[in-house]
């Protein structure tokens, strides 16, 4: 990475806390990620990694702390608007609009503002256009165009296409960052296979991602830097090597030595 | 023993009538136009029916009013999630602010109907606003609230005529044009509505129904959405509200009467929910019904309560679904 890349950070997350009654689900996180990157978050069951990703994405107000993307805080603002600047995100459980065909469910990231002001060969134009174009994204990740699926009703799709078409939701609204909420989980070792050229392929597009993960090897395959969270807090960042090596992460996932 | 299963296909016509091949055969166009034809035939002939029945020409008024609140219902319900009680308030709007544009500022009825039915949906939807956020049976018995409210605010304030509500609201120029008013404005309605929920619009609208965490994750303002699916939805039920303030030549109280809220609802249910025409065919059966039982007198809110029971159980996907299969697919026992 040149010496310029490391200044370029689109995201800049600052001490979020955040507490659901007595439960402290995050305390004082921050970290940074730079434009361009494959950033991971990781940490064992209830470490606080999707309340994270809901705080940064508005879904959830933080008790404390501020998010902001490339200079603007955009800490208190409601969802929609931090996705119209451009941060996508997934959902850990995957909820396509069941009563719509698979392409259809890319019509609604394509109507939305940012989208159709973004234009081009992805954005507005008339009712026929727009299925095209969401034709095209779901060809582009990994829906055979010939083929029946993408014409299917997003219920009957099988498990790995519903996260597909969680990811095509967030590259249809032209994002600059998308948040991954566990998007390799429940797919067969042949599906994440296929999967990671296409994480990789957003990345060539210039697309940040954060991924939280709980399948680490799949991870550190793509991801640039990772993060380490254990019960709310921020316990290692680094390298692939760094963290894993690190003792916090190990005793996090594996328990201490001493009993 | 063999097991059988019961097999659904698709009919070929209709196979044949998605594409560009609709329009190759006469037996094609047909098959796609004769259903909406024959309904849109019927509503339009009726009329001329009904000069042998005299009586029964106020009820098919009131009927068609009916169905106006059961799309407004079932679009509500079924494509937007919100389960709306509040058709009577909206009625009630749209039926006094009718009123007043006609006997206190003097508007000609074919201004006070469209005016009663612009601001009445803009009234609705300003009112309705805080609701929103609620969802599934709060929302509904909060929407159910509003009727009530207007009526003891009206009470207790003794206002717009108070309790004996406001007379001499101008009638319609002509009889026909008394019926053909609303079975246009119906039919317009319908047709509009089926068209609009499969815009992209629309989509989006539907998409806040099965999914909205996901909307707002596209960057679309839920509130924007269901406060346009409010403002619909109230902009029908107002003009059905100012129509029936003509037709009686009087806003009252009973303009807020529950029957506005439940009946549409019940249509919904016998007509199968999500089909919209269904909407319409339920209050079809449902209001003759009910007036038709008046011969047996008090004992007939109990056949009607049967009657509805016994579609409930018997057929409870709805009247409109159920036809919609049989006429697009047939059915055959197969082998396992």
């Amino acid at each position: 990475m040149g010496k310029g890349m490391s200044d370029n950070i689109i995201i800049s997350v600052k001490g979020i806390s955040k507490s659901f009654g007595g439960l402290k689900a995050l305390m004082d996180v921050s970290f940074d990620v730079r434009a361009g990157e494959i950033y991971g978050i990781i940490g064992p069951n209830g470490s606080g990694k999707t309340t994270l990703i809901n705080c940064i994405t508005g879904f959830i107000k933080p008790n404390a702390g501020h998010v902001s993307f490339k200079g603007h805080d955009i800490t208190n603002l409601p969802p929609h608007k931090i996705a119209h600047m451009g941060i996508a995100r997934t959902f850990q459980i995957m909820r396509p609009y069941y009563s719509l065909p698979a392409f259809k469910n890319l019509i609604v990231p394509l109507w939305s503002p940012r989208a159709r002001k973004a234009g081009g060969w992805r954005g507005g134009g008339k009712h026929g256009d727009r299925d095209t174009v969401a034709v095209d994204i779901l060809e582009e990740i990994g829906f055979e165009r010939d083929s029946r699926v993408p014409y299917k009703l997003a219920s009957t799709l099988p498990t790995g296409y519903q996260k597909r078409l969680e990811l095509a939701r967030c590259i249809a609204l032209r994002p600059e960052i998308i948040f991954c909420d566990e998007v390799f989980s429940g797919l067969s070792m042949s599906e994440i296979a296929s999967m990671l050229p296409l994480i990789e392929k957003l990345k060539m597009d210039g697309i940040t991602l954060i991924m939280v993960e709980h399948r680490l090897r799949e991870l550190f395959r793509v991801a640039d830097r990772v993060m380490a969270l254990n019960f709310g807090e921020k316990i290692a960042e680094g390298n692939y090597s760094e963290v894993i090596e690190d003792k916090r992460v190990k005793e996090a996932y594996l328990g201490s030595e001493e009993v | 023993m063999e097991m059988m299963r019961k097999e659904r296909i698709d009919r070929g016509i209709k196979v044949r009538t998605e594409g560009i091949y609709a329009i190759s055969s006469y037996r094609e166009i047909l098959y796609l136009m004769g259903p909406r034809l024959l309904l849109i035939v019927g509503v339009l002939v009726l009329p001329l029916f009904l000069e042998l029945a005299p009586y029964w020409k106020r009820v098919i008024n009131i009927m068609f009013v009916y169905s106006l609140l059961a799309l407004a219902f079932d679009f509500l319900a079924n494509y937007v999630g919100l389960v709306c009680l509040g058709g009577a308030f909206f009625v009630g709007v749209g039926g006094y602010l009718s009123a007043i544009f006609n006997v206190y500022l003097h508007f000609p009825i074919y201004v006070s109907i469209p005016l009663a039915t612009i601001l009445g949906a803009v009234f609705c939807t300003l009112t309705v606003l805080p609701c929103l956020p609620l969802r599934g049976v709060y929302f509904a018995i909060v929407t159910l609230m509003y009727p009530l409210l207007a009526t003891r605010v009206i009470e207790a304030l003794n206002i717009l005529g108070g309790t004996n509500g406001i007379t001499g609201v101008a009638s319609f120029p002509h009889e026909y044009a008394e019926q053909y008013i609303i079975i246009i404005f119906m039919l317009l309605c319908l047709f509009g509505m089926r068209r609009f929920v499969n815009q992209d619009i629309g989509l989006v609208i539907r998409g806040v129904k099965d999914n909205d965490q996901a909307v707002r994750a596209s960057g679309i303002s839920i509130t924007y959405m269901k406060t346009l699916a409010v403002f619909i939805a109230s902009f029908m039920c107002c003009f059905g509200g100012a129509y029936i303030a003509h037709l009686y030549m009087w806003a009252g109280l009973s303009l807020f009467a529950l029957d506005f809220s439940i009946i549409p609802i019940a249509s919904v249910v016998i007509g199968g929910g999500g089909t919209l025409v269904g909407a319409v065919i339920g209050s079809f059966i449902l209001v003759p019904l009910s007036e038709f039982l008046r011969f047996f007198g008090t004992f007939r809110i109990v056949i009607y309560c049967v009657a509805l029971t016994a579609f409930i159980v018997l057929k409870s996907e709805g009247l409109m679904v159920y036809l919609q299969r049989k006429y697009h697919q047939f059915e055959r026992w197969v082998k396992v």
